[in-house]
């Protein structure tokens, strides 16, 4: 129990403090790379919750590829850093306000006895979150997974047809027009004397 | 002793940081965009923790869509702003006002 509470609060002092560092440096790619230990951090978690397969997926698709996505965007943008933060002292008071009233306020209702659970059994050891997870995903939540898949089918489709830039001066072959060549625009034939 | 409330509480201070994050920096859309992944964490954080302590794998489901839906958005969201920032040349978000009647 006391390994598990030393755990969490290592875990959720260094969640806590590199969300504050992202909201709050100077530098974008500093700002990504905060987030990157934000979302590792609350891997670690989900692991004490024993949430194995989520906390690696966390891992692998969050700080795998929607951060280096994040980051290659803002290295790839030139950004005024000094007219981006303007204002930023202005909104600091009310932005801090908000945050921690709103965060009090949750707090106030969430340590109410209703919320106070105790931790249920421990599964047996050969006991497998991704397995129970995957039967559940394919028999009850087909649906919404295929949905999920459609979704992501979309957004790759969309993410190339916004980006997709093109070049008036490339020159491209046009498959169509090589197809529909036919004979007689291309050879002529001409009858020539002998000499 | 860990109970559901500590990590209902962390849940609810990471959702705040979220919104405070958008409150500072509202010029800039990729760190808005980070600020809303960073409130979408908070929301995943509490159903882990439901999930867990209520003994119910539907909330880990539920996680697993929200991580799907939320990568696409960002992806969306990113390959919006290379756009914009092509044929704006500015990210800032007061500068993008050219719907404004």
């Amino acid at each position: 129990m006391l390994i598990q509470s030393t755990v969490f609060y290592f875990f959720s002092t260094i969640l806590v403090a590199s969300a504050m560092a992202m909201i709050s440096v100077r530098n974008p790619v500093h700002a990504v790379l905060f987030l990157v230990l934000v979302f590792f951090t609350s891997a670690a978690i989900w692991l004490l919750l024993e949430a194995e397969f989520l906390g690696i997926t966390l891992v692998l698709v969050y700080v795998g590829a929607v951060m280096v996505l994040f980051l290659f965007v803002v290295m790839m943008l030139d950004i005024n850093l000094a007219k981006m933060r303007a204002g930023f002292a202005r909104y600091l008071p009310v932005g801090v306000l908000v945050g921690v009233i709103m965060a009090a306020e949750m707090a106030v209702i969430l340590s109410r006895p209703a919320f106070n659970v105790q931790k249920p059994q421990s599964k047996p050891a050969d006991y497998s979150n991704t397995q129970e997870l995957g039967e559940l995903l394919f028999t009850e939540y087909i649906y919404p997974f295929e949905i999920a898949g459609v979704i992501l089918l979309v957004a790759i489709i969309a993410a190339i047809t916004l980006t997709m830039h093109k070049r008036s001066r490339a020159k491209r072959q046009s498959p169509a027009r090589q197809v529909s060549a036919d004979r007689s625009e291309r050879v002529r034939l001409v009858s020539m004397d002998k000499d | 002793m860990i109970t559901l409330t500590h990590f209902l509480v962390l849940g609810a201070i990471l959702f705040s940081l979220g919104v405070t994050g958008i409150f500072l920096n509202r010029k800039n859309v990729i760190l808005l965009l980070m600020a809303i992944e960073l409130m979408l964490l908070a929301v995943n954080m509490n159903f882990v923790a439901f999930s867990h302590y209520l003994d119910d794998l539907a909330g880990q489901v539920f996680v697993f869509f929200i991580l799907t839906v939320s990568a696409a958005e960002a992806a969306i969201g990113l390959a919006i702003l290379v756009v914009l920032y092509r044929n704006r040349e500015t990210i800032n978000v007061q500068d993008i006002e050219r719907l404004k009647g």
